[in-house]
């Protein structure tokens, strides 16, 4: 990336290393997000991705490694950055005594402004739970909650919006409404970095990072990620799924094998072997009607596929 | 100052919203100072008294009946010299000896008026404190009836001499060390909690992702507990003298002053501890258990301080109850002003400030 | 087994949850409306719905934690409104929430259960051995559950609450947070486990979990609005996946808050 572009970037992070003892929480994390830009971190629990949004949020120090968002430094001017950018952290992290509008207020206060200075940011989202706004925090359901974290973090209209695992727990119906939230505070030109352990959220973020055991496996937009899955992918369905799972486990030339919903994703040793031969060996284990064909890889299929790649290479 | 005002705001709700622990905060306190006094004043009940009165008058007899019709006292034998005054305490069961100088009854009306010794076991110091009092203002009362029928004002001024324990001149020494105890647990315990709170809730993990600055957030939660400190203030100063008969004898106004002092001192150790501690258990096990037992034993409350090894007197300077409890007893038992107190004064304002700057000083403006 | 009638023996052979016109209320609120459904042994039942719908309090009821305001139930042969003391020896419960002692060592962990199940004391020692041997979990014997990776850890959770050889066992959301891959192993292990006889009943929200159930159902304002095969149900509302399925269900849902 050439010096413009690093101008324009809001989130900057290079070669951040943290560990805990002897777990390396990260190790040698770089990546750019650019202003505007909605910037997907994705992985399972424990990958790291709350120690980097703590980093990045100035609330913990890296090992080593530098790291600026907004053109500031986290460990220098933490006190700039603190001004800047709002946090939602992983944990429901709201006064749970105080009702929907106190919350709100304090943290417009907390941040020297009110409620009325930015309450078009908010607005989509603040209706929908104001009918509860003389309502305890502590008394909301998980996605009014996540709302209420929302507008409380966005409430000093912040540059960056740091959002860590917003939707875990969530049912897919609430997280879908949070999303489409997302995209209209793109809009309005925050910059928003969001975790999530949920791989079908991916596809809704302009680039995103996989990430597991504190390295990043990819950094791309969805869709290249997806295109760059350089095998080719099988789906296999049949009648007993479940034994049908196993007896590709069995087979010799088998790659990779993973259920997925109501088929199984298979990949093959290409050179070993062909989807006629699989047929064949299927046919001989006593499955009848079985259904192979190809498909388009998924960002969970590049998930695994990058984390099976990974562990190959190490062996 | 809008920051600030709105987490005063924030901090007060989380008080007034939270029924039980206001109500423990308030009611605690009572209880405190009701068992306290409830235990005081059941054991001065029919105590034995002995006389040695060599004048044997009409003023010593009216004083003696006096006291051995009220309830709290019983009369026994009358001793015939002072040797025997020892012996009332180490083989016999008396609380209390009442001495009567020669030809009681014609002095009573000099001017100066005269001397009457009351000698209590000062090994047993809270008894102590309470037989003498009781005794003093039975005398008092006495005398004001006489003066009325003479109408002309006497002057009886008993004089309290506690053997065993020399060092304990004055009664109700134990009220200003019950204060010093209740306020700084109460006050620790507290702001202790809220800011652990936060931490254990996940709000601070926000908090410090804003510019709320550290001092604003230590101050804010003092202000809200510095209200209720003064209710508990006003509670305890009222039950101790309307329940337990405790005397404001010196300026009302420097009892509350110094009281104020200690309040904040004791509010922003409570801080300065939940700086230390992650989790509210600790934090109450710190400012709970951790101090109770260097203000019990280490402020002079109970334990006159001089008995101690040097090594614990020097520590005992580093407790603010110390302070307060002299403080306390210099204005509100012996009466004397401001310029008696200036040194606990000036030690408490200098701790509570090296106190709270310790606490913004420690406060974490990280996560770890 | 102890029955409730004679009138109902019949319809519970082969079912290990029975469940009619299951209700709770808490005040004016209607948590669970009304619900019906059967559960057959060895079936894994999928058991799903928005945040609020009610799932939580229906499962608490099943699991002998909260008494219904009326309706009947059986769980695992025992009456739901008068025996939930056997309920709770006779399943196995685990949820991401509360799963194992973190500072426990995992051999700790599995005597603890066991004990609290009241397995033999003298099949607990060798039970151990051969779940550590299966799990390949024998290095980590002496190991704190803390430091445990999450995936190996729902792992060992799920081990521990089937340890007694329960005949249902309740999953809340188990495989939240997980990876994809160690998602897929759990799994597997729902799968060896109803192949044994055990029933699952599990909540989850990936969608594509929920095409891993024999059946499932879906909440919405605390009834069931769906209950069928996840290819009945696909057919049914004519979607492709069962992400569709749902949100078509839960979009009708009128309970803002719970």
């Amino acid at each position: 990336m050439n010096k413009n572009n690093c101008q324009l970037s809001t989130v900057n992070c290079h070669l951040i290393s943290k560990s805990y003892g002897v777990v390396k929480a990260l190790e040698n994390i770089s990546f750019e997000v650019e202003k505007g830009e909605i910037f997907g971190i994705i992985g399972p629990d424990g990958a790291g991705k709350t120690t980097l949004f703590r980093i990045l949020t100035t609330l913990i120090l890296a090992d080593s490694g530098t790291a600026t968002v907004d053109g500031r430094d986290v460990v220098k001017e933490y006190n700039e950055i603190r001004k800047h950018v709002g946090y939602m952290p992983g944990r429901f992290s709201l006064y749970q005594d105080l009702t929907v509008e106190e919350n709100l207020d304090v943290f417009a206060k907390v941040f020297n402004t009110s409620i009325e200075e930015n309450y078009h940011l908010i607005k989509d989202i603040y209706v929908q739970i104001e009918p509860f706004k003389k309502r305890r925090a502590g008394k909301l359901s998980g996605g009014m909650k996540q709302k209420l974290a929302l507008c409380c973090a966005l409430i000093h209209k912040p540059s960056v919006l740091f959002l860590d695992e917003p939707t875990t727990g969530v049912d897919p119906v609430s997280r879908k409404e949070f999303w489409e939230m997302l995209k209209r505070l793109k809009n309005e030109g925050i910059t928003i970095l969001v975790s999530t352990p949920y791989m079908d959220e991916a596809a809704l973020c302009d680039r995103i990072a996989l990430i597991q055991n504190g390295q990043f496996l990819k950094i791309e937009t969805p869709e290249n990620i997806v295109n760059q899955f350089a095998q080719e992918l099988w789906t296999v369905k049949g009648v007993q799924m479940s034994k049908l799972l196993n007896d590709l486990r069995q087979y010799e030339h088998i790659r990779t094998c993973f259920a997925f919903g109501d088929t199984h994703h298979i990949t093959l040793e290409s050179n070993m072997s062909t989807v006629e031969n699989l047929q064949d060996y299927l046919q001989t284990k006593g499955h009848l009607q079985v259904e192979i064909k190809p498909t388009k890889a998924s960002i969970e299929d590049c998930f695994m596929e990058l984390t099976f790649e990974k562990s190959e290479s190490y062996d | 100052m809008k920051q600030f005002a709105a987490f005063v705001k924030k901090e007060f709700r989380h008080i007034l919203r939270d029924h039980w622990t206001m109500i423990i905060l308030l009611v605690l306190p009572i209880l405190m100072v009701i068992l306290f006094g409830y235990g005081i004043s059941t054991e001065v009940k029919n105590t034995r008294f002995a006389v040695l009165d060599p004048s044997r008058d009409v003023v010593t007899q009216g004083i003696v009946n006096k006291l051995a019709t009220s309830e709290y006292f019983i009369l026994g034998d009358y001793l015939t010299s002072e040797s025997q005054i020892e012996q009332c305490f180490t083989h016999s069961n008396y609380g209390l000896v009442l001495v009567f100088g020669n030809r009681f009854g014609e002095q009573i009306m000099d001017p100066d008026g005269v001397q009457i010794q009351l000698i209590a076991d000062g090994s047993d110091p809270n008894t102590a404190s309470i037989l003498t009092t009781y005794a003093s203002s039975l005398i008092s009362l006495y005398a004001k009836e006489l003066s009325k029928e003479d109408e002309k004002a006497l002057l009886i001024s008993p004089q309290v001499k506690l053997l065993f324990n020399p060092s304990m001149k004055n009664s109700f020494n134990t009220v200003p060390g019950i204060m010093g105890v209740i306020i700084i647990l109460i006050c620790a315990l507290m702001t202790s909690v809220s800011l652990t709170r936060e931490k254990e809730h996940g709000t601070m993990e926000v908090l410090l992702v804003s510019p709320m600055r550290p001092f604003l957030i230590i101050f804010s939660k003092m202000i809200p507990y510095f209200c209720i400190s003064l209710v508990n203030l006003s509670t305890i100063l009222l039950l101790s003298h309307y329940m337990l008969g405790v005397p404001i004898v010196g300026s009302f106004g420097l009892v509350v002053l110094i009281s104020l002092i200690y309040i904040f001192v004791s509010l922003a150790l409570g801080l300065f501890i939940s700086t230390v501690a992650e989790k509210q258990i600790v934090a109450l096990l710190i400012s709970g258990a951790g101090l109770m037992l260097p203000v019990v034993y280490l402020s002079g409350m109970m334990f006159p301080l001089e008995s101690m090894p040097v090594a614990l007197q020097w520590f005992a300077n580093i407790i603010p109850a110390k302070w307060f409890i002299i403080a306390m007893r210099n204005v509100m038992i012996k009466g004397l002003g401001i310029t008696s107190v200036l040194r606990e004064i000036i030690i408490l304002v200098g701790m509570g400030s090296l106190i709270v700057f310790a606490s913004i000083k420690r406060f974490k403006i990280r996560l770890e | 087994m102890t029955s409730i009638g004679t009138d109902k023996t019949t319809q519970q052979i082969g079912k290990v949850i029975w469940a009619e016109n299951l209700c709770k209320k808490f005040g004016a609120f209607t948590a669970v409306d009304h619900i019906s459904f059967e559960i057959e042994k060895g079936e894994i039942f999928g058991f799903l719905g928005a945040n609020g719908a009610g799932k939580t309090t229906a499962m608490r009821m099943l699991t002998g934690l909260s008494k219904p305001t009326s309706g009947k139930g059986v769980v695992a042969g025992f009456d739901i409104n008068t025996q939930s003391e056997q309920i709770k020896k006779n399943i196995g419960y685990m949820s991401q929430k509360f799963a194992l002692y973190e500072d426990l060592k995992v051999w700790e962990n599995i005597r603890l259960y066991a004990g609290i199940y009241g397995v033999p004391k003298k099949e607990i020692a060798p039970r151990t051995d051969d779940l550590l041997h299966r799990l390949g979990f024998e290095k980590e014997k002496d190991t704190l559950v803390k430091s445990l990776p999450l995936g190996w850890k729902q792992k060992l959770a799920f081990s521990v609450a089937i340890f007694h050889e329960p005949k249902i066992v309740f999953l809340d959301e188990p495989t939240g947070g997980v990876d994809p891959a160690a998602r897929r192993n759990f799994w597997e292990m729902i799968y060896q486990a109803a192949d044994r006889g055990i029933t699952v009943f599990v909540t989850t929200h990936y969608m594509d979990e929920a095409e891993y159930c024999n059946r499932v159902s879906i909440m919405v304002d605390g009834r069931i609005d769906a209950l069928d095969t996840p290819k009945n149900l696909k057919d049914q509302f004519n979607a492709s996946t069962m992400d569709e399925v749902f949100h078509h269900l839960a979009r009708k849902s009128t309970r803002n808050a719970d």
